[in-house]
Order: C-alpha cells, then structure tokens, then sequence
C-alpha cells in the first residue's frame, strides 16, 4: 500500500467513526446496514468475482446466518457477539459441503443448483418439525443489545460500532487473502483453470475453500442483520435478497474489495430512491437505475473509480 | 375594539370548553397538519395488496380537499416494503424518526407487522389498525400502542365452526391451508372451536405453499380422505382452483371458503359461477362486485370517489372498498381527537369507538372498542353463494359475546 492509499484509509475511518454522532440514528440505523451488506458482498465477491463461480442462492447463507445468531439467542440465551463466530463456523461448513457437488458444475449449471438453494430455503425454514426452533413462519423476535461497559452511547450507535468494528476484520483478513497466494490462485482458476492446475493449484481445493469462505462471510452478514432488525422470518429470505447480492457486486464492481462498499451503498438507497420517484413500478426504476450505471461503467464504480484516479495521474 | 371582542368571545370559549379548546400536539401534529406513516408492498410477492395503500393516500387526498380534519390537513406518507419485514423495519424508523408521524396507520402484512411490533410499543407511537387478520394485535395488556381492526382469522374461523356443529354434528372435515401465519391461524381458530372433537371430526389437513402452481393433489387427497366437509382456507388464485377442481372430480362437500377469498370477480367467476353454488363465507364489507349492491348508495359513493381520486384503481378489487372503509375509520378517530392530537389520546380515542357505522360495512356490522378491546370488527355474517350472488343469512355473528 501506499502512503496515500493508508492516508485514504484513515481518513474514511476517522469519517466513519464520527458518523453516527452527525446523523440521526435512523441514518445510523441504515449505514449499519449499508456495512452489513458490504459484508455480504465481499463474500459473494471472492466467489464470483474473483473465482469465476456464479451463485444466485447465497440469500440461503445470509438466511442461515441470520437463523444461527437468532435461535442462538432466542434457545441458549447466548449474547449476540458469540453469535457471529458461531455463525460463522456453520456457514463455513455449509459453503464449503455445498461447493463439493458443486465442484462438477459449470457456469450457468452452478448458477442454477444455487438458484435452487435459493429458492428452497424460505420453505425450509418454515418447516413444521424445525418450527420449535426457527418459530416456522413466525419467525423469532430478539432483544437489542445495549452498549456495554457503560459505554455513552445508544443502542444504535453501540450496534453501529459493534458492526464497524466486525466489518473492518472481515475486510482486513479478506484484504489478506486476497492479495497473497490463494487470491492469485482463485483469480488464475477463474482465467485459465487447467493452466492454473498446470502450475499445480489444486482446483477442487480451492474451489470449495472459496464456497465455504465465501458462505461464511455471507453468514456473518446475516448474523449481523439479525441482530441490526431484531427479526427473522422466512419472507425476510426469499430469493430476491439472493438476486439483490449479485446486482451489488455488478454494480460495485467484480473482484474488487472496495466494489462491496459501494455495491452495498447501492442496493441500501437506490430502491428507496426508487420508491420516492414513483409508487406504481418502483422495480421498473430500480431496473433505470442498474442499466444506467452498467452503461456508464461497466466495470461497476470500482472499476469507474480506478480508471478515474489513473486518469488524473497521466 | 374588533380584536379585543375576539379575544373576549375566545376567552368565553375557553371557558365554556376547556377541553376543546386545549391544543397539544405530539410529534406530527400542528395547527395545520397531520403526518401520518405506512408501508405497503408497491413491489414484491404481495404487490396485488399495494392498491390499499394507494386508496387510502387518495382517500386523504379527497378529505384534504373537503377542508381537512378539524381544519388540518393530513400527510399520508407512505413506502414501499416489498412485504420484506427488515425494509418494513427500516422504513418504520425513517417514519417515526425522520419523517416524525404522528402515528403509523395499516402497515400491512403479518411478518411485516411482527418486525416492527416491538419498537413501536417501545416508542410508544401507535401501530394504528394493522392490515392482517392475525390474532396478536388486539392484546392490549401487552402491547398497548398496536391495534388491528378487521375480524381476525381465528373467530372467523369459530363462527364457521359453529354453524357446523349445529348443522353437521357428525362431520368429518377435510381442511386446505396455506402453510404461513395466516393459514395455520385459521387452522387453530378451527380446532379451538371444535375443542374435544377435534380429533375425531378432523380426518385430513393438508397444506400448500404460496409459491406452488395449483392445489388440484390436494383437493384430491382431500376427497379421497373421505371429508364431507372441506374448510377452504386459500388466497385468491389458489381458492379458485380449489373450488373447481372440487367439482370437477365430484367431491361435493359442504364447502366453507374463507372471507380472505370471497370476491365474485376475482375468485367464484374464474372458478365458475355454477361451480361455485352453495359456498359458505362470512363477510363485513360489501363486495362492489355482488349484484346485490349494484345500486346501493354507498357503494355508488365508493366508485365516484375511486372514478375523482384514484381513477388507475380497479373498480372490481375488494381491496379498495377495505382501503376506503378503513381510512374512514381513521377519520372518525382523528375527529374524535379534536385539538388533543397526543399519541396518548389517539390510542385512547381509537380505543373508544362506539357502535360506529361505515356504509362500506355490511348493515347490522358496527366499530366497537373499549380499553380493553383492541379489536374494532368483531362481528361477520354468513353467506352462501347462490350462483349469481351471496346471500346473507343468519343473524350477524359477534365473537366478543
């Protein structure tokens, strides 16, 4: 890194730690979901973006991860912070059993078993002989954590920083592993996967290691989302939130850390945006709003950003 | 001299009615307006619902025009939720903490409502008349800020339940349900009503998913059970292929379909009329598409209204009459609240509605609550379709007796 790039960084942070003291805590409220998307997305982006597999279905990790923190909760009265490293495991179990089958499918075939996960999981979740846990279509409703130590804030802001905070290590190991040997693994795989395996990367290996990281980071997100509304139920699942993620990664820009941020920005305010212009076909907005910006940059904002600073540079 | 006689009659007022002439606003109130908050799927898997949200925006509209409520104006906002509960928790909070209503009024949809049932008890603003039919809002005791308003599924379901047990002691009943909160809802208010019997007399329940294409195996597993009786606890589509697969294969049950699917347009005519003879429901509002009210004034008022303010709206859809009916009963409990525009006195107000008639609502149908009674409709009626029309019958069913 650079010392511009560390400066940046600092500054942003210094930035979003005076944030929820600024703005209003609905505003608080939304950025803690604009991180808690960017989570969601950067694990979606080491799968897709940086290893070629496409996932219509990882709505059903974020689903699982949201179920894990809130039956932890509701069943072993765990506290909400032990809730997201045990969702976590679980994802990371699930992401990875699930890319093992998943390692004989292609492209488009991958992208329809997923889609199929998808599409299950809302009906999974309301499963009668789960119901004594999950709540069946109820849901589960949980309390919202206060600030600790006696902390001067409240609970929003508390929620903000405790997401702040899970978010930046997610960010940073993901940072990690991306720039060494396994993120150039992942990205020869997805240009060239038998000259990857010729210069002996194990392709079924690390193809399933990205499902499964990448599920758990997805899990994580939905942990955190749990904990952000207080509620789970299987209509806050359906494969729309699935399909939501692959549009923010587009628009954010493929295999790019920072693309998560700003994919994360655009899925949180553009459809409320949308709902502002008009009550009648908010969706038929919404679609302006994504053809636009794939228009004009078509390697998404990251992608835009990039070429913008390179630009002023020459 | 002018000004001073003013202020002399105003002081008289004062006097003469303290009370009324006591200004106190909360958050969303002023001399001037009243902001009211919503959430509605205008996107989303239960879009076809958004068109309440819409009536109920041009209904204010229209009171507006008339010179508003006590002389203020009303600020209907309203958003988009996709029927997904975190946006609907979102938008509630952008509501109550940005946009500073008043009060939120029909946010709709079970889930939806559950998201956001806690925080708005916490804030203490009103979850005013809630769009579902579940059972939980009217617990005053508990969550004294939430109040629904149409008969919940439950006692609807009881009211079924009776007329059988008195008509058809000895049945064995065959249920269809949809498998989310509001099936599974009926379903227990079905079992509570049989209570004992309940076991005996129920010899299948089967279920289906909002997502599936037709119910047409369950209809067959339901006649193969041997049921005589078939509880019809579908949403439109699936309602309409229950009633004609039903025929279609010669079962010939003594058939109750919930209030949820009833609409002659939308359901009994895709289904076939003739196949639809002899259908038990129960209803409170009047159906625009019933024959019966083809030239009642109320109704001819409700499309003249539909024709001024919300002319896109469909004039066959259910739904608006309900949108209209209850944005009414708003109104009510806004002119009941006078000057006194608190949260506190809204939920009381809204909590003391006295045998208040709608013309929308069937004859005989009245708005009744009490501190203790959170449920403004409690009554139904039966009906049974004769082909052409429902016919009502019986006397008007009130579960709060």
């Amino acid at each position: 890194m650079t010392r511009k790039q560390i400066l940046l960084i600092g500054v942003l942070l210094v930035i979003a730690c005076a944030l929820p003291f600024v703005v209003s805590n609905y505003r608080t409220f939304q950025f803690t979901l604009v991180m808690v998307y960017a989570t969601a997305l950067l694990g979606l982006n080491i799968l897709t973006g940086y290893n070629g597999q496409i996932s219509l279905g990882h709505g059903a990790f974020y689903a699982l991860g949201a179920y894990c923190a809130a039956v932890l909760m509701d069943q072993a009265g765990a506290p909400y912070w032990a809730t997201i490293p045990a969702a976590a495991a679980v994802c990371l179990v699930a992401g990875f059993l699930f890319g093992l089958p998943a390692l004989r499918l292609e492209g488009l075939y991958l992208a329809l078993a997923t889609f199929a996960l998808g599409v299950a999981m809302p009906q999974l979740l309301k499963y009668d002989h789960f119901a004594k846990w999950t709540g069946g279509v109820q849901g589960i409703v949980i309390a919202k954590p206060e600030a600790p130590w006696g902390l001067p804030l409240n609970p929003d802001q508390w929620l903000y920083f405790f997401t702040l905070a899970v978010t930046l290590v997610m960010f940073l190991l993901a940072w990690n592993l991306l720039r060494g040997r396994i993120g150039r693994a992942l990205v020869a795989i997805r240009d060239q996967h038998i000259a990857a395996e010729a210069m002996g990367v194990n392709n079924a290996i690390y193809k399933s290691l990205a499902f499964g990281v990448s599920a758990m980071y997805t899990g994580v997100a939905g942990a955190l989302s749990a904990i952000a509304i207080q509620y789970v139920a299987p209509d806050s699942f359906n494969i729309f939130v699935s399909i939501v993620f692959v549009v923010g990664i587009v628009v954010g820009g493929l295999a790019s850390i920072s693309g998560a941020l700003y994919g994360a920005l655009f899925i949180q305010f553009v459809p409320n945006i949308a709902d502002e212009i008009s009550k009648a076909a908010p969706w038929a907005i919404f679609g302006i709003f994504m053809i636009g910006f794939v228009y004009l940059m078509p390697t998404g904002v990251a992608g835009a950003v990039r070429l913008l600073l390179a630009r002023r540079k020459s | 001299m002018k000004a001073k006689f003013v202020t002399a009659s105003m002081v008289l007022a004062l006097a003469a009615f303290p009370a009324a002439a006591q200004k106190k606003y909360d958050p969303g109130a002023s001399d001037t307006e009243i902001r009211i908050g919503n959430t509605n799927p205008y996107s989303g898997p239960a879009s076809a619902y958004g068109t309440i949200g819409k009536t109920i925006a041009a209904y204010f509209t229209m009171v507006n025009e008339q010179g508003g409520i006590n002389g203020r104006k009303v600020r209907f906002i309203t958003y988009d939720d996709g029927y997904s509960p975190p946006k609907t928790v979102e938008m509630a909070r952008k509501l109550v903490e940005q946009d500073q209503v008043l009060f939120l009024f029909q946010t709709l949809g079970t889930p939806s409502n559950t998201a956001i049932h806690k925080y708005m008890n916490m804030k203490k603003v009103p979850q005013m008349h809630v769009a579902t039919g579940a059972t939980k809002w009217n617990d005053p005791a508990n969550f004294k800020w939430t109040m629904g308003w149409q008969p919940n599924y439950q006692d609807e379901a009881k009211s079924y339940v009776r007329y059988l047990l008195k008509e058809k002691p000895n049945a064995k009943i065959g249920i269809l349900y949809q498998n989310d909160d509001y099936g599974k809802d009926y379903v227990k208010g079905i079992k509570d009503g049989l209570g004992a019997k309940a076991k005996s007399m129920i010899v299948a329940e089967v279920s289906y998913e909002v997502a599936d294409p037709t119910v047409d195996s369950q209809i067959v597993q339901l006649q193969q059970s041997g049921a005589d009786v078939f509880f019809n606890i579908t949403t439109p589509k699936f309602a309409a292929q229950a009633i004609r697969k039903a025929y279609d294969i010669g079962w010939k049950p003594l058939h109750f379909l919930n209030n949820v699917s009833t609409s002659v347009a939308s359901v009994l005519t895709p289904a076939g009329l003739d196949k639809s003879v002899g259908l038990i429901s129960t209803a409170y509002i009047k159906d625009p598409t019933d024959k019966q009210w083809e030239n009642d004034p109320a109704i001819k008022k409700w499309q003249t209204f539909m024709k001024k303010y919300y002319p896109e709206g469909s004039l066959i859809d259910n739904s608006n009459v309900y949108g209209y009916t209850v944005a009414s009963t708003l109104h009510q409990v806004l002119k009941q609240a006078g000057n006194d525009l608190t949260r506190e006195n809204i939920m009381k107000q809204a909590a003391s509605v006295k045998g208040l008639k709608i013309d929308t609502l069937l004859p005989g149908i009245v708005i009744q609550t009490g501190a203790k009674d959170y449920a403004p409709i409690q009554s139904v009626q039966l009906m049974r379709f004769n082909g052409k029309q429902w016919e009502r019958f019986g006397q008007i069913i009130d579960s709060s007796m």
